[in-house]
Parts: C-alpha cells; sequence; structure tokens
C-alpha cells in the first residue's frame, strides 16, 4: 500500500507558531478589551513556544525546551499580575476599554 | 605626670565654660537665679586653675621648645584639606588663656550682682560661658579653621549679647551692626585662609613657612593684608570701628568682658599668631602701624567730648587697641601682648566701675548729671581712680609701663611719625579718662534736681540720635553741648548708692591688678619677663632696646609729662564739675570743632547714608536687573527650554497602549527586516 506519505515534517510546526502568532499579533492590535488582548498576548507567547518546541525537536537540541519552560513560569507570573491588574480595573468602572486607561498621560497638555 | 602630658590635657580648659553653656542653655531656667550664675562663674574660675596649671606645665618646659601640639581627632579630612581639631599651646596662647579665664571669672562674678533681677538671667550666663569657650577655641586653635571657628563664635556671642535687651531697639539694632560689620572682617579672614591653604597646602601654624626663603614678599602681603581686614573688623579699627561704640548697648559686664577685655583684642592675637607674615612684609607691617596710629588719635579726640560714660569708654577702647596695632606694626610684638594685659585690668575695672556707678544711678550712664559719687561709692571712686591714674600712664602704674613701652619702641624704630601720634595720643588720654573721674565723682553733685534747660529757645524735643541734626543745634545755640540729647537726671529722691559686695570685689582686684600688672614687664635688664616669656613664640623677630637707660627713661619720662599736662588741663576745666548740665566747658572751649569730634567726624553718619543711599541703589539695581533678569533669567530659559523640547516628544507617549503596541510591532518588524536582508546578504 502506497499511502501518500503525509509526515509532518518541522516546517508545519514553524507555519502554524507564524500563523498563531499572527493572529495573536493582529488580535492585541485590534482588539480594545483589555482581557482578549491579554489573550492574545498569551497566544503570541505560545506560538512562540511551539517555535521553540519544534526547532528543538528538529537541531536535537534541548535547550530549546529549556528555554520554553521559561517562557511558560514567566507567563504564569504574567497572568497572576495581569489578571490581578484586570479584575482591579473592572471593580473600579465597569468593563475594560484599553483606550480609556490613559490616565497616567499629563493630563494638563 | 611631665609637663607634655599636662600640656595634652589643655582640652579641658574650653570644655569647662562649654559644659557651663551647655548645662545652662538646656536648664537654665530651671536652675534659677543665683545658683546659674555661681555655676557659670565657677566653671570658668575652675578654666582659670586649669589655665594656671598649663601655665606651669609650659614655665616647666626649656625655653626653646614651649609649644605643644596636641590633636583631639580628626575635623575635616577633604582631600588634600585636612584639619584636625587640635590645640597649639605656646607662650602666647597660654598668656591669652591665663587672661580670658582670669578676667573673665571676675567679670562673671561681677554678673551676678549686676544681672540681678534679669528676665533672663541664666540664658545671659550661658551665653557669657559660651563666649569664653569661643575666646578660648579661639586663641587655643591648632590651625586658622580652629581659630576661624572660634572667631566666628566669640562674634555670634557678642551679637547675642549687645542684643541681650532686645526689647530695647537700640539693643537689637546695635547687635545687629557689630555683627554685619565683622563680617565685612571676616571676608578677609577666609581669603586669608584660601590663599595660605593655596600657597602652601596646609592651614595648621605647625607648618607654616618661616622665614623670608620660604615666603614670598607678595603673597606674605596679601595674606598679611586681609588678616589685618580681618583684625580690624574684629578689633574696631578704622575704617570698620563704627561698631564698638554702638555694642554699649548690651549690659555692662558684656562690654566689660567682650569689648573691652577680650574679644577685640582677638585681631592682636590673630596678627601675633601669623607674624610670620607680618615679618617678611615691611609694607604690611607699615598699614598695620599706621591704621594702628590714626586710630589711637582719632578715637582718642572722640572720646573727649563724649557724654555717655559707657561711650566714652568704648572710643577710649578704639584709640588703646590703635596702640596694640601700632606695636604690632612696628613688630614690638610682646609690647603689643603686654598691652592686652594691662589694658584688660585697667579697661576692665572702669569699665566694670561705669557698670557700678550705673547700676548705683538708676540706670542712668550720662555724665553730665552725674558729679560727687566718691561720697556715695567710695569703693568704686577709689578702683576706678586707681585704674585712670593707670591707663593716663603715671607711674609706677601698669599703663605707664605698657603704653609708654610701645612709643618708645616706635622711637627707637626710627618710626618719629608714629612716635609723635602716639604721644599726642596719650595726652588725649589723660583728657578724656580725667574729665571721665571728675565728672563723674568729683565736683558738684548734679543728679537730682538741676534745672535742665534745652540749648536754645526751648522748642526742641529732646534729641535721641547723636546724629540727629547736630548743625541746627549748633546753628541755634552758641555753646552746642548737646551732641547726645539733653541730659536727663535718674528720679528724683533716689540718691545713688555703692553696689553689693559681689560687684566691689572684682572692680577692686581688676584696680589691684591694673596698679601692679607692670611689673609683669619692667623695662629693666632681666626684670622683662613677659619679653623672655613670650620669646619663644615670636621666634625672629628682632629686639630693639635703648642704648642706654637714661635714654629709654628719657622717652619714657617725656610721655609721662605730657600725659601729666593732658591730666592737669582735665582737671582745671572740671574740677568743679559743670555749672550747668549741658554746658560742657571743653565744648565750649573747642567751639566750631566740638560738634565734629562728638560726632565722632560724621563718619557713622556718612556711612550709613553711603550705604542707605547709593549702596542701597545699587543693591536695587542688582536685585531688579542682575538677579531677576540675568541670574534668575538664566535658571528659567533652561528650564523653559527642556520644557518646550520635551512638548514634541511628549505626543509619543499619549497612553493608548495598542498604539504602544503597534509601534513595538512596526518596531520589531523593521528590526527583522534589517536582520533579514541586510544581515542575511
Amino acid at each position: 500500500m502506497t499511502v501518500a506519505s503525509w509526515e509532518i515534517t518541522t516546517n508545519y510546526y514553524l507555519i502554524l507558531g507564524a500563523l498563531l502568532f499572527t493572529i495573536g499579533a493582529v488580535g492585541l492590535l485590534t482588539r480594545r478589551n483589555v482581557l482578549v488582548m491579554f489573550m492574545c498576548v498569551e497566544l503570541m507567547l505560545n506560538a512562540v513556544n511551539l517555535t521553540f518546541v519544534a526547532f528543538a525537536d528538529a537541531l536535537n537540541d534541548i535547550r530549546g525546551q529549556v528555554i520554553v519552560f521559561f517562557v511558560l513560569s514567566v507567563a504564569a507570573a504574567e497572568v497572576a499580575v495581569g489578571l490581578g491588574i484586570i479584575v482591579a480595573i473592572f471593580r473600579r468602572r465597569r468593563g475594560a476599554t484599553a483606550d480609556d486607561l490613559d490616565l497616567l498621560k499629563d493630563s494638563t497638555s | 605626670m611631665s609637663s607634655r602630658d599636662l600640656l595634652d590635657l589643655i582640652w579641658i580648659v574650653p570644655a569647662l565654660p562649654l559644659l557651663g553653656a551647655v548645662v545652662l542653655l538646656l536648664f537654665g531656667k530651671r536652675i534659677g537665679e543665683p545658683l546659674a550664675g555661681w555655676i557659670a562663674t565657677g566653671l570658668v574660675g575652675l578654666a582659670f586653675g586649669a589655665s594656671l596649671v598649663m601655665f606651669f606645665a609650659m614655665l616647666d618646659l626649656p625655653t626653646d621648645v614651649r609649644v605643644n601640639v596636641m590633636t583631639l581627632y580628626t575635623w575635616l579630612p577633604a582631600g588634600t584639606l585636612h584639619v584636625d581639631m587640635g590645640f597649639y599651646a605656646d607662650t602666647l596662647s597660654v598668656t591669652w588663656i591665663l587672661l580670658i579665664t582670669g578676667v573673665g571669672s571676675l567679670i562673671h562674678l561681677y554678673s551676678i550682682g549686676y544681672m540681678h533681677g534679669d528676665e533672663r538671667y541664666s540664658r545671659f550666663f550661658a551665653y557669657l560661658n559660651l563666649f569664653v569657650f569661643s575666646m578660648l577655641m579661639l586663641v587655643l586653635g591648632s590651625s586658622f579653621l580652629v581659630t576661624f571657628l572660634g572667631w566666628e563664635g566669640v562674634g555670634l556671642c557678642s551679637y547675642l549679647l549687645i542684643s541681650h535687651w532686645f526689647e530695647r531697639n537700640a539693643a537689637a539694632v546695635a547687635g545687629k551692626k557689630a555683627f554685619v560689620t565683622n563680617r565685612v572682617g571676616d571676608v578677609g579672614f577666609l581669603l586669608a585662609m584660601f590663599l595660605i591653604f593655596a600657597s602652601y597646602g596646609s592651614l595648621s601654624y605647625a607648618s607654616m613657612p618661616v622665614g623670608a626663603k620660604a615666603i614670598s614678599g607678595g603673597t606674605a602681603t596679601a595674606i598679611a593684608l586681609l588678616l589685618l581686614l580681618a583684625a580690624v573688623g574684629k578689633s574696631a579699627q578704622i575704617p570698620l570701628h563704627l561698631w564698638l561704640p554702638d555694642a554699649m548697648e548690651g549690659p555692662t559686664p558684656v562690654s566689660a568682658l567682650i569689648h573691652a577685655a577680650t574679644m577685640v583684642t582677638a585681631g592682636v592675637f590673630l596678627l601675633c599668631r601669623a607674624h610670620v607674615f607680618l615679618d617678611v612684609s615691611s609694607d604690611a607691617m607699615t598699614v598695620v602701624a599706621w591704621i594702628g596710629g590714626i586710630t589711637a588719635l582719632l578715637a582718642g579726640t572722640v572720646a573727649i567730648l563724649q557724654p555717655d560714660i559707657k561711650r566714652a569708654l568704648a572710643y577710649s577702647t578704639v584709640s588703646q587697641l590703635g596702640y596694640m596695632f601700632l606695636a604690632v606694626g612696628i613688630g614690638a610684638y610682646s609690647a603689643a601682648v603686654f598691652m592686652v594685659l594691662c589694658h584688660a585690668f585697667y579697661k576692665g575695672c572702669l569699665f566694670l566701675g561705669a557698670g557700678s556707678v550705673i547700676h548705683g544711678n538708676h540706670d542712668v550712664q550720662d555724665m553730665r548729671v552725674m558729679g560727687r559719687f566718691r561720697k556715695f561709692m567710695p569703693y568704686t571712686a577709689l578702683s576706678m581712680v586707681v585704674a585712670w591714674l593707670a591707663i593716663a600712664g603715671v607711674p609706677p602704674l601698669s599703663g605707664f609701663f605698657s603704653k609708654d613701652e610701645i612709643i618708645s619702641q616706635a622711637f627707637l624704630r626710627d618710626d618719629y611719625g608714629l612716635w609723635v601720634i602716639g604721644i599726642i595720643g596719650a595726652a588725649f588720654t589723660a583728657v578724656y579718662m580725667t574729665r571721665l573721674i571728675f565728672l563723674t565723682f568729683y565736683g558738684n553733685a548734679r543728679y537730682e534736681a538741676l534745672p535742665v534747660i534745652s540749648g536754645g529757645s526751648g522748642e526742641e524735643v529732646a534729641v535721641e540720635e547723636h546724629e540727629v541734626d547736630i548743625t541746627d543745634d549748633a546753628d541755634s545755640d552758641p555753646s552746642p553741648t548737646v551732641s547726645y540729647g539733653d541730659p536727663v537726671p535718674a528720679p528724683v529722691g533716689h540718691p545713688p548708692h555703692e553696689s553689693p559686695p559681689v560687684m566691689v570685689f572684682p572692680i577692686a582686684t581688676l584696680a589691684f591688678l591694673a596698679a601692679i600688672g607692670g611689673i609683669m614687664n619692667l623695662p629693666f635688664t632681666n626684670l622683662e619677663w613677659l619679653d623672655k616669656w613670650l620669646e619663644s613664640s615670636f621666634r625672629g623677630v628682632p629686639e630693639v632696646s635703648p642704648d642706654s637707660f637714661i635714654g629709654g627713661f628719657a622717652l619714657e619720662m617725656l610721655t609721662f609729662a605730657i600725659a601729666l599736662c593732658g591730666i592737669l588741663f582735665a582737671y582745671t576745666l572740671y574740677k568743679k564739675g559743670l555749672a550747668r548740665a549741658d554746658r560742657d566747658p571743653l565744648n565750649e572751649k573747642l567751639g566750631p570743632i566740638a560738634p565734629v569730634l562728638g560726632n565722632a567726624y560724621y563718619y557713622d553718619e556718612g556711612v550709613s547714608r553711603l550705604v542707605g543711599g547709593p549702596g542701597r541703589a545699587v543693591a536695587g539695581w542688582l536685585d531688579r536687573v542682575v538677579d531677576t533678569k540675568i541670574i534668575d533669567g538664566a535658571v528659567n530659559g533652561v528650564g523653559s527650554l527642556f520644557g518646550l523640547m520635551s512638548r514634541g516628544v511628549q505626543q509619543l507617549q499619549d497612553g493608548r497602549v495598542r498604539r504602544y503596541a503597534l509601534a513595538i510591532a512596526v518596531g520589531a518588524g523593521a528590526g527583522l527586516l534589517y536582520v533579514v536582508i541586510w544581515l542575511g546578504r
């Protein structure tokens, strides 16, 4: 049986990673809700993670996987802080639109 | 314990009055009236005892090594500038600490009686102790900077004590005047220190260069003249003398301690301490001598007409300090120190006596309404008569030896101009002191019930300020005596009285010292103890002695004869007192120049006019144009320039998170493109 060998090469992972990253980046730039933007950031991070793992496998180098652990732990920390901030914002005002959060700007000019 | 170990303990001497000042400032109110004074007096007395120990320890050292430097701790370690908090004990500073603590403790004792019932009794003693501490630091400091610390300390205490009765506006103003005038001199001190450090890399006395080889003439002249400026301010010499007569607004013990016996001699001390610079600069010496001589003469001419007993003594002090500067200027340092010591005795006695007179006469200071007080205060009168004969130069009292030594030294060093000035000044000294004594203690009693006729038609209100409108008075009155307002006697029914023993004792002691002080330095071979004692402090300074004993004797007798003429002249004028309280015979004799002398050559008024008129205008111009426009303009201009620049950049940070994200994305994309296109080639 000659099944067309549908081998999943590294390129597929990279393309998937690029797609996910682009979706995340575009989402970050276009959406206004802070929570959604936050999720987009996570998407981008994980796209990068996927790329790292793919290369680690392809190049047979464990270091790529090690970096992923670092990224994951940093992302976890970021989630903890970021979600806390978002919850605080939600408590202060109904809704969390990024464009409204410009209080740190010098209001006199 | 060897002598050097003892001398290392010299820090105890200033520490004792400092302790007193701290205790009295913190707990003075609780300690209360008599005790606060006794604590202060006791601590200064203890310091005198310690000073005596130091004196004998110093005496024990061989004559050629009579210097002991001890370092308490490092005060300022700043790069190449390294200043120790140290004490420099040599014969000069030990002489001075004996004087400060000795006369100081007597005056402290006197103050217990004089300040009785004062509202701020304990604070007065706290400041007095602080003053003694500062003055001791001034003379004991091991470097110019430590001396400067004491120098500023005594200036501060002088200000605080002149303004002790600050409810009186005149006292508050006089304190400020003294303080501000002294700042002018302090500029000289600071600049001199900068110059010394820049030239020799150190400020400590022990490392000062010695001799003409080590010091270039120009630098030495500059340093000496700057130090002279400082000394002129502190010692009230022309042209910065104007603060001292006004300083008499302070309590009389303050006038005696600070403005006669000790602080005002700090200028003489400084010049003695820095004599290495004077020695190589004959130009600076000439300036010092002539400033002293001119001051001695002019202040003497002013003193003869002052109706206020304390102001007359103040001008006398200025004049006597002039003699000390004259002595320093001709290189007769030990004669200057001798004069400082004797002057402290007799002028201290005179001031304390004047304080006793004022105290017993219900705070009236005007000599025109005194007279015949010897009947009421015999001890004060006797003491002041002794001090009067001493200052006038009657042998064998101390003033004869001290002043005549200076005058004959001027002759022996061929400074005949200064010699003549000194002799004329001595005559004036005799005149004003005789006038003071006879107006106060002899003649007719004018302390009450004398008709007070104001000069002229009587339309004037009593003139309070002596500067005001003297010319108008002179026009309306053929004999202008009123250079000081009308004489106002004490309230009727309160005859003068003698002071309590706690005040009389210091006066009598000082009178005794004034009488025998000459023993310190008799002009006979092997009896010049002070000269020999001070020799190690003034190494390399040439000594000049008269060729023969007869020659020296003739010189001194000549001066004495002139002084005697002055005494007799004033005696004939004042032996009967004043016929009318507002008519001063000397004033009438002098005629048109009397108001000039009575008003101190209008110098004070001139300075006021100069500073108040053009001076104020220049300061106003500086304020409006230079300060506001140029200096503030530059500062504000820099500020607004950066403001303008930041306005453009500010637009970038508008607070929109998504725009930041876009900027990051574009930046990251551009970076990526750069890597791919440029580095990938």
